[in-house]
């Protein structure tokens, strides 16, 4: 009799999901499926409603990455009014994605991740988290604690709150930087190079030893690779132009607009997940496979442009390839972008240029259609509007940065049970805890974020499920 | 000028004959809430939150709307009328679609605000999410009829202050709606004169500039009394 394992709920990630390994009547596995099982219909409901609300109103999709659908947000705004902001407005929303850069990825490393590469794959699950980490090694947990708030303390000097803040709005910003936030930034800045300098060492120190095998066998496949960069080919964050890069290093297409998102990228959609599954068009689907998010970001471009960062770039391709392929590697690219955040964050606070001018400008709408990109810590994300005459939308798409991720979470968490899990499984055997770990951690590389993705409710527990042919469940894992 | 003296909450107070109970009420310093209720306005007692119970009236009685008279005993704030207030506001929420969190008025709100002073935490009334539509059609103001809770300051700073007459209820019972001229699209109405009065006066997020992105709404609500009095006053010179 076929079996199906089942991990629900995938645990410390954000969001809902499941995952259900396939097995043949012989034991031997035959499919893996990430399930995102929540839905929202933020798309649905938002239609009728002023665009200039749109901020406010998708910034709630998201407590960990409301930053990311602002700025996507208002940045189609800004396109809906047809005006270009003021430097200082752009600059002010450049640091604040910066710091929200900064601080989700520190969440990713320090809190979700970090407890699988430190305490152990096969300790024991009640401790494997920040608090078994707080108890191992309290230095590093409050340093990777205070990280995060160093980037969360940064948005609430700038929108007035850590979590959904309302100030990107269409037309700029609400209020400029003060000079207390800004030397209270300068201040902090220190600090949070040191945490990711002790980071970076600790992580590569764990690749040479422990994690070797992981970094082979964590989703490693080639795929196209997406993300924005800036018009000379450089690490960027929420301007430029869209670039696909395939795993040889071959540029694919470069510079596209997001206004013709809808002509380079599809949305193939299975009945076993709520998240859609997007994929490059012009090679169709699944073969259109594609990754977005750190490490996509990190292949994408040629360099980063700050010095810091370009060392470790460099260091990431020669332990991981020119164009790295493993999907363990995302961890390593969050803490380079980590980096690149601080060194960007330290240039523009110093520039004079982000202090002074007008940051706001008002307008009436002037289009009827218009899609917004911003990179958001998983990878890009796109907003696209259309509103009647009086500014009311009509129609809302959102393409959220785990949904381009999907196919590639598929592909990692198969790979990684293929590894893993024993082949054949016996007849009635019970999954070791452990094994069941990884494939979970599979998902954690991309830190995924499934509120967002499905624009759906809640926390994101994981469960996993064994299936027999016939659909029967064998064995399930639940965790929360 | 002749004096009425009464008893508000076992405190005796005098206000002079022709005033309401509200003013008696805040004489005494009593704190009856109001959100319809606006200085300079014609009270309608449309909100109900200032329904106080007189002694010998078998009834209670909206204090904006009843004239204070001489010997009244009133209450203002037993727990009859505590849990009434409260239950009110709960069927406002529970009627109309009110999501703070998104809203223009959210932080600068009078129901949010009354919502904390009546102690309401949660609504025991199941919500009805009705399918309300947005007028965007003014070129500078917008109207949700999700927020609105037909308090019709709108109605009376238009035709009492501005003296345009914009606005008028229309519909009955649960589909009573605010309505622009002749139930047209507010941007088609020739009488308006962009003022604005409206916007100012509206308590919740109803009504709003059209630059107001979440929490932005800056309400005025001093302005129908500070014209009203300037007017009585003769304060212009080409009056």
């Amino acid at each position: 009799m076929t079996r199906t394992v089942i991990i629900d709920p995938v645990t410390r990630i954000e969001g809902h999901a499941k995952i259900t390994l396939h097995l043949d009547e012989a034991g031997h596995l035959t499919d893996t499926r990430f399930h995102v099982v929540e839905y929202r219909g933020f798309e649905k409901f938002c239609e009728g409603r002023p665009f200039t609300e749109m901020a406010g109103i998708t910034a709630r999709i998201c407590g960990i990455c409301p930053v990311s659908h602002l700025l996507a947000a208002a940045k189609t705004g800004d396109k809906l009014l047809a005006i270009s902001i003021p430097p200082a407005a752009d600059k002010l929303r450049r640091l604040l994605n910066l710091a929200q850069l900064t601080q989700s990825h520190a969440l990713s490393f320090f809190h979700l991740s970090s407890p699988d590469f430190l305490l152990g794959w096969e300790s024991d699950p009640a401790k494997r988290n920040v608090f078994g980490l707080m108890a191992a090694d309290p230095d590093l947990a409050r340093a990777g604690i205070r990280l995060r708030q160093f980037g969360q303390q940064i948005l609430e000097l700038l929108g007035g709150r850590k979590i959904h803040s309302a100030w990107a709005v269409p037309g700029g910003v609400r209020s400029p930087l003060s000079q207390e936030a800004k030397d209270w930034i300068l201040d902090r800045l220190p600090e949070a190079r040191a945490t990711v300098t002790l980071a970076l060492e600790l992580y590569k120190t764990l690749l040479d030893g422990p994690l070797q095998k992981e970094q082979r066998v964590f989703g490693d496949f080639p795929s196209l690779f997406m993300g924005l960069v800036t018009p000379k080919g450089l690490w960027e964050h929420i301007d430029g132009g869209i670039r696909f890069r395939d795993a040889n290093g071959a540029i694919v297409a470069d510079q596209l607009s997001e206004d013709d998102y809808a002509e380079f990228l599809g949305e193939a959609v299975e009945p076993w997940s709520y998240l859609k599954f997007p994929y490059y068009k012009p090679l169709g689907y699944p073969a259109g496979i594609y990754r977005v998010g750190p490490l996509a970001r990190l292949n994408v471009c040629d360099s980063i442009g700050t010095p810091w960062a370009d060392r470790e770039l460099a260091e990431l391709r020669q332990r991981s390839g020119q164009t790295a392929t493993s999907s363990f590697a995302y961890h390593h690219a969050r803490l380079v972008e980590i980096v690149a955040c601080l060194e960007a964050i330290e240039a523009l606070v110093q520039d004079p240029e982000l202090m002074h001018g007008r940051i706001r400008l008002r307008a009436s709408l002037n289009r009827n259609e218009a899609v917004g990109v911003s990179e958001a810590p998983r990878g890009t994300l796109f907003h696209h509007y259309k509103v009647d005459d009086d500014g009311l939308l009509t129609s809302v798409n959102l393409i959220i940065a785990t949904g381009q991720n999907n196919l590639a979470m598929n592909r990692t968490v198969h790979q990684i049970a293929q590894e893993y899990i024993p082949d054949p499984v016996p007849a009635g055997a019970e999954i070791p805890e452990a094994m069941l770990n990884r494939v979970e951690a599979g998902i954690r590389c991309f830190d995924p974020c499934l509120s967002c993705s499905t624009h759906a409710a809640g926390q994101m527990p994981l469960r996993l499920q064994l299936l027999a042919a016939d659909g029967t469940v064998l064995a399930e894992r639940l965790r929360g | 000028m002749s004096v009425v003296t009464l008893t508000v909450n076992g405190q005796d107070v005098a206000v002079p004959a022709g005033a309401s109970l509200l003013e008696a009420t805040r004489a005494a310093e009593a704190n009856v809430p109001t959100l319809c209720h606006l200085e300079g306005l014609t009270p309608v007692s449309s909100c109900r939150l200032c329904l106080v119970e007189v002694e010998g009236s078998g009834k209670l009685l909206p204090a904006c709307s009843t004239a204070a008279a001489e010997g009244m005993v009133v209450h203002t704030h037993t727990p009859r009328l505590r849990e009434y207030r409260r239950m009110t506001v709960e069927l406002f929420f529970a009627e109309g679609n009110h999501v703070c969190a998104v809203c223009v008025a959210n932080t600068h709100c009078e129901l949010q605000d009354m919502a904390v002073t009546v102690g309401m935490d949660h609504s025991r009334f199941p919500y009805q999410y009705p399918q309300r539509p947005v007028d965007a059609t003014h070129p500078q103001f917008t109207l949700d009829h999700n927020r609105c809770i037909l308090c019709t300051r709108c109605v009376r700073v238009c035709d009492e202050i501005e003296g345009a007459h914009v606005w008028d209820i229309g519909s009955r019972g649960g589909q009573c709606h605010i309505v622009a001229g002749l139930d047209e699209p507010w941007g088609q109405v020739q009488a308006c004169t962009s003022c604005g009065k409206c916007v100012d006066v509206c308590p919740t997020g109803a009504l709003f500039r059209n630059s107001d992105t979440t929490a932005e709404k800056q309400p005025n609500t001093t302005l129908p009394a500070l014209l009203r009095t300037a007017r009585e006053q003769h304060r212009w010179h080409n009056q």
